[in-house]
Order: structure tokens, then sequence, then C-alpha cells
């Protein structure tokens, strides 16, 4: 190797490309916003127009349930900000997993999952994938070798959230992404709590990266939305384990999707298949909507993580709070890994135990006055939730154990207020805690 | 499909067509470090109307193996070996940036299998810096990044997509990872040092198409071609990069199919 050093051009910043990745002003009109194309269908010029675009000869859009310019350019930004070649919105979050996983597998197929995930995606790879044929092995999310471990021959995926839902253990991306390429399988991983503000899996090495848009990305709280983005990074031939990418496929002329799309084999599958027959798409007025929300995605994160870093130093002191769950703490066993993976900041989600059980647990959640109490994370609003009675409650006490749940654990995600206000709510609803 | 050449697994992209031996045929040549993959939209287009699509990855890209070529001419023998097997009669070929040189050279010197040429992103000579040169000789990323940023127009490389949902650069950028080691030297370095026989196609039927923002091949040096020769249509892209596959696919599959099918 030579001694020559060389540079390539600098690529555009984050902030850049949130606010422009995926849109220039409309030629037609001159509109500088995103326009919301709220229309069903697209006319065809003539007909032959019409056969190319259905045979993936031109580029445009057919109907609005397979793509559409808003939605376009959501994802457009998304693969930039994620770093993937391309990424599809959906309907929700766990559309977005369902998409994923439709397009890898099928009935006979194996995961291999992270036991540390958010109540709604533990309860389709546990219950429902299984009922289609499925089936998901959960280990320690900590446990590196237990991955290796559990992989079958029939497995097609491996998984986890980046951080833990709600233990937030810090996903090994580095480490399962060289265990899951060893096995040639693609790593997934879910980063709705860190957004690619914080985090960028697929720097790490994941393959698939997938968002809850309902969450920090957009924001406000006022959406439901998810995205898939694939990095272009896998490669599907030389593992041979996915017939649905590198085999023809009779639903589109026995196209071979790994021949033809080389590094875009998985995303085009995605939309030509999954989006196209299973329908989770997502609406224009929803994309436009986290668009608006992505724009300020650096400034709202920044904001986030200070905050949440102000709150949890307030708590730690609090002789009525027995354990603070967050990896920013330097005793959090996932700290060093944390400051590795996330470090501009390890979210504004964390939970905390208050000494008194799941009725101290209650009284501090119901006096809570500017806090809201939902099943939400990441609103500009401060939210809290009490797991093991509501995201979480499907679980047993076994398994809301092994996710590191406790009865009287409390989970947080701490918004854009001015701190000082969050805290006194806190501090308030604290005391009645201690009163009572 | 795939086919054997020189003793060497060859692979090309028909466009999912079953075109026989005796149809019309068009060649894709591909660019620099990329493989007949970049050709998908076209070479289904020109599938679905009938002709045979022959879209090889040149030796040592994509499917194919062996090692690199390491001159245009030597490119353009193989494919001219190629076509011997696998299509009757003269073909129109298509090439982009290295390709469309490859273009050049095998009408220059095999003249009875070429009908038509097609060069989209090209200039002559087609003179590569240093710094690029260097960094592939090296097999460092950061000739990947130069490519592929210079590459791509603002636009292209910031917004609006015509394929709905993908990221130009990023993809880009993918496309050239999946290379050889020595491989995307081997080719910047054909073309660096490339004499284009503009001479010998003065007469041969030519469309160049080049991009208004392309920085790799400036419209202008396509320009400069076209003003060599006898045969020749244009077509300029406003705004558009050296990536006007991925940028302006349908501009550049009209101008294709009105050239070709005409």
């Amino acid at each position: 190797m030579s001694e020559r050093e060389h540079r390539g051009p600098k690529p555009k910043g984050f902030d850049t490309l949130a606010l422009h990745a995926g849109q220039s002003p409309d030629p037609t009109t001159g509109a500088r916003a995103t326009p919301i194309y709220q229309t069903a269908a697209f006319v065809f010029p003539d007909s032959d127009h019409a056969a190319g675009l259905f045979n993936i000869e031109r580029a445009g859009h057919v109907y609005s349930r397979l793509s559409n310019p808003t939605n376009a350019v959501l994802e457009e930004r998304m693969s930039a900000l994620d770093h993937g070649v391309g990424a599809i919105v959906t309907a929700s979050g766990q559309a977005a997993m369902h998409l994923a996983v439709a397009t890898l597998m099928g009935a006979g197929d194996h995961i291999v999952a992270s036991r540390s995930l958010y109540g709604g995606t533990h309860n389709l790879l546990e219950y429902t994938l299984k009922r289609f044929g499925i089936e998901t092995t959960f280990v320690d999310p900590r446990d590196t070798n237990a991955f290796a471990a559990a992989i079958r021959p029939n497995t097609k995926l491996v998984f986890g959230e980046i951080l833990g839902n709600p233990g937030l253990e810090v996903f090994n991306v580095p480490v399962l992404s060289e265990i899951a390429h060893a096995h040639g399988l693609p790593l997934m991983v879910d980063a709705t709590f860190t957004t690619p503000y914080l985090c960028q899996p697929i720097d790490h090495g994941a393959d698939l990266v997938m968002h809850s848009a309902t969450k920090f990305l957009s924001g406000h709280g006022v959406v439901i939305g998810g995205v898939l983005v694939d990095g272009g990074t896998f490669d599907w031939e030389g593992s041979g384990k996915f017939p649905t990418l590198t085999e023809p496929y009779e639903g589109f002329h026995d196209l071979v999707f790994s021949e033809e799309f080389g590094p875009q084999a998985f995303i085009t599958r995605a939309r030509k298949e999954g989006i196209r027959d299973f329908g989770a798409c997502m609406a224009p007025m929803t994309a436009f909507q986290v668009l608006q929300g992505l724009e300020t995605l650096p400034l709202r994160m920044q904001k986030h993580v200070s905050n949440t870093q102000a709150v949890v130093d307030y708590l730690a002191e609090h002789p009525l709070v027995e354990q603070i769950t967050y990896p920013g703490l330097p005793d959090h066993p996932d700290h060093e890994l944390a400051q590795a993976l996330l470090p501009k900041g390890a979210g504004a989600v964390f939970s905390f135990a208050i000494s008194g059980g799941r009725e101290a647990g209650r009284v501090f959640i119901e006096s809570l006055e500017l806090f809201s109490h939902l099943a939400n994370i990441g609103d500009a609003k401060s939210l809290v939730i009490h797991p093991a009675s509501t995201t979480h409650h499907r679980m047993d006490r076994a398994a809301l154990a092994a996710a590191g749940i406790g009865e009287g654990t409390v989970r947080v995600s701490i918004g854009l207020e001015d701190v000082q206000d969050l805290i006194a709510d806190l501090k308030a609803a604290l005391r009645k805690v201690e009163k009572r | 499909m795939k086919t054997t050449l020189r003793g060497t697994e060859v692979f090309y992209g028909t466009g999912t067509g079953q075109a026989g031996l005796n149809a019309p045929t068009v060649v894709f040549v591909h660019g620099a470090g990329f493989d007949h993959s970049v050709w998908v939209m076209p070479a289904r287009y020109f599938a679905r109307h009938g002709y045979r699509v022959i879209a090889p990855d040149l030796p040592a890209h994509g499917r194919t193996g062996g090692d690199p070529l390491t001159s245009i001419e030597a490119m353009a023998d193989w494919l001219a070996e190629l076509l011997g097997e696998q299509a009757h009669g003269p073909a129109a070929i298509v090439g982009h940036s290295m390709g469309s040189l490859v273009a050049m050279s095998l009408a220059a010197r095999h003249a009875e299998r070429v009908n038509k040429i097609a060069l989209l992103g090209t200039s002559a000579p087609m003179a590569v810096g240093a710094p690029l040169l260097e960094a592939a000789a090296d097999s460092h990323h950061a000739a990947i990044e130069m490519a592929n940023t210079w590459s791509h127009s603002m636009a292209g490389s910031m917004g609006a997509a015509q394929i709905p949902g993908v990221s130009n650069l990023v993809s880009g950028e993918r496309w050239l990872e999946r290379m050889a080691p020595g491989v995307y030297h081997a080719d910047l370095a054909a073309c660096h040092h490339f004499s284009a026989p503009l001479s010998a196609l003065s007469e041969q039927p030519t469309l160049i198409i080049a991009g208004g923002a392309d920085q790799m091949t400036p419209a202008r040096a396509g320009l400069e071609v076209a003003a060599r020769l006898a045969n020749v249509q244009t077509l300029v892209l406003p705004g558009c990069g050296h990536s006007m596959l991925s940028e302006q696919p349908n501009q550049v599959l009209d101008g294709l199919a009105k050239f070709i099918l005409e």
C-alpha cells in the first residue's frame, strides 16, 4: 500500500441534508416546501409510457400505494440521513418491520432478536409471525455470543433495537453485524430511539434500519408512520440464503432483483412486492408532516439530549429514586458502548424505579402535571408511562424481568420544555409520593 | 445470462428479454467500476420492444470473472468476440463514460459489429485527474468518494430522484464499493490513456447525450466530440450530472429510444 494520503470531497452535512435531501424547488410552481401530492393515481401520457412504468423501464409514479412524490421526498431524505441506497415509508413502524420480514423470508424461516424490544414488536415476533410459520429466538442483547448460538440453518435475520425498550441496553451493532455476516445474515436495527442524528447504524455495520417515524423523526406526535432503509451493503448472492432476492420472481415475470438492481435489490423487491401486496403505505399528508419535523431534527435532538441529562442529574440525587437506567450515566453497563456508538448523546428516553413499588409509581405518574401519561415516546412534549401495565402488559412477570422491567419501573421521554419546569413537575410529584 | 468466453464465465443482462440471435440487437457497455445493472431500465425497455439486449459485465466487473482489461482497445476486442457468439448482425452500441470509449473503439476496430453508437457522458480524450488515479491505484475509498461526488449534479446528489425513494449519491457509492481491488484503477487508467479514433467514426450514425451539469465529462467536451463527427445527433440534458442513468433515466431513455428505434 502506498504511503500517499488521499482525501475525498467533503460530503454535505447532516443539518443540510435534513433540510434539503430529496427535494428541489418544484419546477412547475416554484414551491419551496414539499407539496402534498394528495392523489391516488397518476395519469399516463400514453400506453407505451404506462407499460414502461409497470415494467420498470421508466422512473415515476403509478399509484400512491406503490409510490407518491411527497412520500418519495421523505424516503430519499431518510436514505441520505441514514446512508442507505433507498427507503420506503410505511403506515407505521410496525408496518416497516413487517415489510422487512416479509421481503426476506417466509414460512419455515427464523429470526434471532434481542429480547429487549418494544412490546408491539415483541408481540409480532413472538406470537403473530409464528402463526405464519416464522419463529423467533429471543436472546439477551448484551450477550453477543447468544446471538451466534441461536442462529439456525433457517435463520434469515438478526434484529435488535439500538436502545432496548425499556431497558436501554445498547445494541452492539459492530460486533453483532460481524456475527450476522459471518453466518451469511443481514443485521437490522430499529433506530427509533436515536434517529440518524444520534446514530447511523449502517455506518457501524447494520444492513437494514427501521424507524417509527411517529417518534423523534417527526417530533410533533401528530402522525403514525414508519421508515425502512436499505443500506445496500449486504451481499445477498454471496449469502445464498435469500431466494426472494436472488432467484426469479414469478410475481414479476421472473425478475431477479439482485441481478437487475445491484445494491438496490432489497428495497426494490420491498417496493415491487411488499408495499404493493401488503399495502401498508404512508399517506402523503403524513409524509409531509414527518418532513416538517425532520427539518428541525438536529436542533430538537440536541435539546432532547441536554434536557434529559439535566433531568437525569436531578433524579440521581433524589432519595426516592432507586435506580436510573440511562446509558448516558457512567454506572450503566453499556455506558462505554454508548459513548462509542452514540457520541452526541444516549437519547431522551430513560427509566427509573421509585421506592414503594407499583403504588408509588401510580401516585407519581398521576401527580405529574406537565408530563403527559400516554403510550408514546419522542414527542416534543415530555411523556411518562408505566410499562408493566401498558406497553408490556402482555408479558408475564418472568418475561418482564428478562426485559429488565420491574413492577415499579417508570419510563419517561424527555421533551423540549424549559428544563427547570420539567424538574419542578418531577419534584412536585415525588413530594406527593413522599407524603402518601 | 451466463456464457463462457476465453475460458472465463461471462455474464450479460438481457432486460429479462428472450429475443433470439436474429433479432435487432442493442448492446449496453457500463462505465468504470460499474456493471450491467446500471442499464436496468433501458435494457428492459428495448427487451420489451423486441430487441435482443446484451448488457455485459466487462471482465472483473459484476458477475464476469477474470482480470480487468487494461486498455479500451482490449475491452473493444473482447466485446467483439462476445458479440460474435451472442448476436447475429450489427448492433446498436450504447456506452456510458468508459463504455462510450469502448463503443468508439469497437466501431473503429470492428465496424461490422456496429450499426449505430450512442455515447453517454463522453469526452475524447477522457483524461483522469492525478488525485483520482492515485487514490484508485491505492484502492483507497477516497477514489470512490471523488468519482461519485463529481458524477452527481447538485440536484442529482441532493434531491428529487426520478426513481422514487432512492438516494442516487449513496447508491453510486455502494455500486463502486462492490469492485475488487485494482479494477477501478485499471478502468480509469484505460480511459486516461485512450486515444479516440474519431476520424474512423465520421460517418457512423452517432448520438451523443451530455449532462448539462456533468463535472466529469462536461457537456462541452461531448459537444466537441460531436463537432468532429459527420452523422451525429446531440442531446444535452439540462441540470444533469455524469450519472445520467440514475439522475435523468427517463430523458436518457427517450433519447435512446428515438435514436435506436427510428
